[in-house]
């Protein structure tokens, strides 16, 4: 049995444009694994970010329930709402708008622990172990934002979201805004936080190479929905669905030789817009496969192998 | 397997870009043959955009040094009306974010248009019926009907497809290209890339391709130089610099990037440190954060020639 953390049931986000509906969740059942890494793929606009802010609670649903250890997070007490605000931590993408330009490092660490109910004596050992946990000496608590790297600036963002002890961290894009070499560097704390801590955590990115770096799972998203969910192992190696392979077939590989010898998957068209979806499946507009059934009927969810499901009417061998 | 190129299309000497006291380009050399696309790589402030925006005289308040080349005129001497003739007509520049290089009260054919008539002496029809072409030529359907849109009404691709054909318009000799994908969805990234080696093909032009993702450079690019901290470290044949990388900052960047099949167990390899700070260093600019270095680096090391039209400037590689 596997002991899942937190999950999101039928979940649904709709935003209202003009008179207009955008879907930006349309029925997402996805559990993240105690202890568990799972990687959250697709392009712009399908829905990773809206899905990520909804399983730490900064959205609501629109329809749909979000469990935490089993309980429905709508019908939380107020001591379970506490703990849920400790125990669920979201790491975003540009550091430096996640940081107030006019506090220190530290200011803004405890004010985030006095938020969450620590002492100020408490507040002050929690973020001197959260700064060192992160890489950075304490003598950064005492420094503002522009006076350090953007490297050094999105580790005192993973101090602030580890220093109330979370158990669940939604880490949107942490790497996207840094450098290669910075990159590495933050995707390696990342990854030996998640084990020291024996974090749980939703890692978005549209990064595949990323993603297979610091994820044992992976879920790929294509317009508020997920299509396929599998191990690493085997979603990088046999897609089934036509739009992973698409995607992997998109990223460039930095040898000259190899990126001649393949080849590449180039999607027609252009990606659908969310507020306006394409009828059954929505990826038919852009699929190579698609046929008449994909137009009229959306392909549900089912089990293709062990932990490996798909959303398809015509999967890949 | 690169033919002797008597006349190169552009022949940057000895570049520098200053603010002030800041030095952002500190004295690099290049050519850019006819047809050949180099890719000009680093990471985020090491000086490729500075170096595109310094041949397109379009940085105020900087003092540039040396010479760029192009058909026998120095681009870097011309007086602003002389420029003007240039920019946009032998020189195309493509930018990152097509939302912010297109205006976003003018239709999109109309700002083609525009670009059309800023250079070339065509009557309005004229003008309307080649941009329409030129849409057609970037891959957008319905041109016709894609000519009166604005930019809001096409998605970030599409707009990219836009500012292609602006660039495109008058046909320059060299296009240059910053960071033309990062800002889209690495699917549309594939079509755009794909588009963009199409056109250069066809037209013959010389194309600086900028770009942070050593990836998109492999794939692209026929030349690459390398830039850190405003200087260019390595420069090779594409092949040759993939196959061996010398500068260990270049060795560095291609260990970091994770790989589809790269182990999950496995930490990625790291550069420790940042650029912040380099251009104080004394002596090589990489030296405080390179595993190699020694105490020849407190002397900085000049561009020199390995072999097989591949240079680095480094005093331990070999």
């Amino acid at each position: 049995m596997t002991d899942v953390l937190t999950e999101a049931q039928g979940l649904a986000r709709h935003y209202r444009i003009g008179r207009r509906v955008l879907h930006a969740l349309d029925g997402v059942d996805l559990a993240v694994d105690r202890g568990a890494t799972l990687g959250l793929v697709g392009e712009s606009g399908s829905g990773k970010s809206t899905l990520g802010r909804t399983l730490v609670g900064l959205q609501r649903p629109t329809l749909g329930k979000v469990l935490f250890e089993g309980k429905d997070v709508a019908a939380a007490e107020p001591s379970f709402l506490k703990r849920l605000r400790r125990q669920r931590q979201i790491i975003f993408q540009d550091p430096s708008g996640a940081l107030n330009p006019r506090m220190t490092i530290g200011a803004t660490v405890l004010e985030h622990l006095s938020v969450q109910g620590w002492s100020r004596a408490e507040a002050q050992r929690q973020a001197a172990v959260a700064i060192e946990q992160a890489g950075l000496s304490t003598a950064f608590l005492s420094r503002y934002p522009h006076e350090i790297s953007g490297g050094q600036r999105q580790r005192a963002v993973i101090a602030r979201a580890i220093s109330t002890d979370p158990a669940f961290i939604v880490a949107d894009e942490p790497v996207s805004a840094l450098d290669v070499s910075t990159r590495a560097q933050i995707m390696n704390l990342l990854r030996k936080l998640q084990m020291e801590r024996g974090l749980t955590m939703l890692f978005i990115s549209h990064d595949l190479s990323v993603v297979a770096h610091m994820c044992r799972d992976v879920a790929v998203m294509h317009l508020g929905r997920i299509v396929e969910r599998a191990p690493r192992t085997v979603l990088f190696k046999t897609p089934r669905h036509p739009y992973t392979a698409a995607l992997m077939s998109a990223i460039p590989i930095p040898d000259p030789v190899r990126e001649k010898k393949r080849t590449r998957i180039i999607l027609k068209g252009e990606t659908p817009n969310p507020a306006n979806k394409p009828s059954g499946c929505s990826f038919h507009t852009r699929c190579p496969r698609a046929t008449d059934v994909c137009r009229s009927v959306d392909p549900p969810m089912r089990e293709m192998g062990k932990g490996h499901e798909i959303a398809c009417h015509h999967p890949l061998e | 397997m690169t033919e002797q190129r008597s006349d190169p299309l552009l022949e940057v000497e000895n570049l520098s870009v200053a603010f002030g006291p800041a030095k952002a380009v500190d004295g690099i050399s290049f050519a850019v043959a006819q047809g050949e696309m180099l890719g000009l790589v680093g990471e985020s402030g090491c000086g490729k955009s500075t170096t595109a925006l310094a041949l397109m005289r379009l940085l105020r308040d900087a003092s540039l040094g040396g010479s760029a080349w192009l058909e026998g005129v120095d681009l870097l001497a011309l007086d602003e009306a002389a420029m003007r003739e240039r920019r946009g007509a032998a020189v195309g520049m493509i930018f990152q974010d097509p939302a912010t290089a297109l205006h976003p009260m003018i239709r999109v054919g109309d700002q083609i248009v525009e670009a059309l008539q800023a250079h070339l002496d065509l009557p309005r029809a004229e003008a309307r019926r080649r941009a329409v072409d030129l849409l057609r030529k970037v891959g957008i359907a319905a041109p016709e009907e894609r000519f009166s849109v604005y930019p809001h009404e096409m998605s970030g691709g599409m707009c990219q497809r836009v500012v292609i054909a602006m660039a495109m318009a008058c046909s320059p000799k060299l296009l240059l290209a910053d960071e033309p994908t990062t800002a889209l969805d690495v699917t549309v990234q594939a079509q755009i890339l794909d588009l963009l080696r199409g056109l250069a093909r066809e037209a013959g032009m010389g194309v600086i391709l900028i770009t942070h993702d050593l990836g998109v450079a492999a794939g692209m690019t026929d030349r690459v130089a390398v830039m850190y901290a405003g200087e260019i470290v390595e420069m090779a044949a594409t092949e040759e610099l993939f196959a061996r990388p010398a500068h260990p900052y270049t060795l560095g960047l291609l260990r970091s990037i994770p790989q589809l099949d790269s182990g999950w167990d496995e930490p990625v390899p790291t550069i420790p440190g940042s650029v912040q700070g380099a251009e104080r260093q004394t002596g090589c600019r990489f030296a405080p954060r390179c595993a190699k270095a020694s105490e020849a680096c407190r002397v900085p090391p000049a561009l020199r020639d390995i072999g097989n039209g591949h240079s680095i400037s480094c005093w331990n590689a070999p």
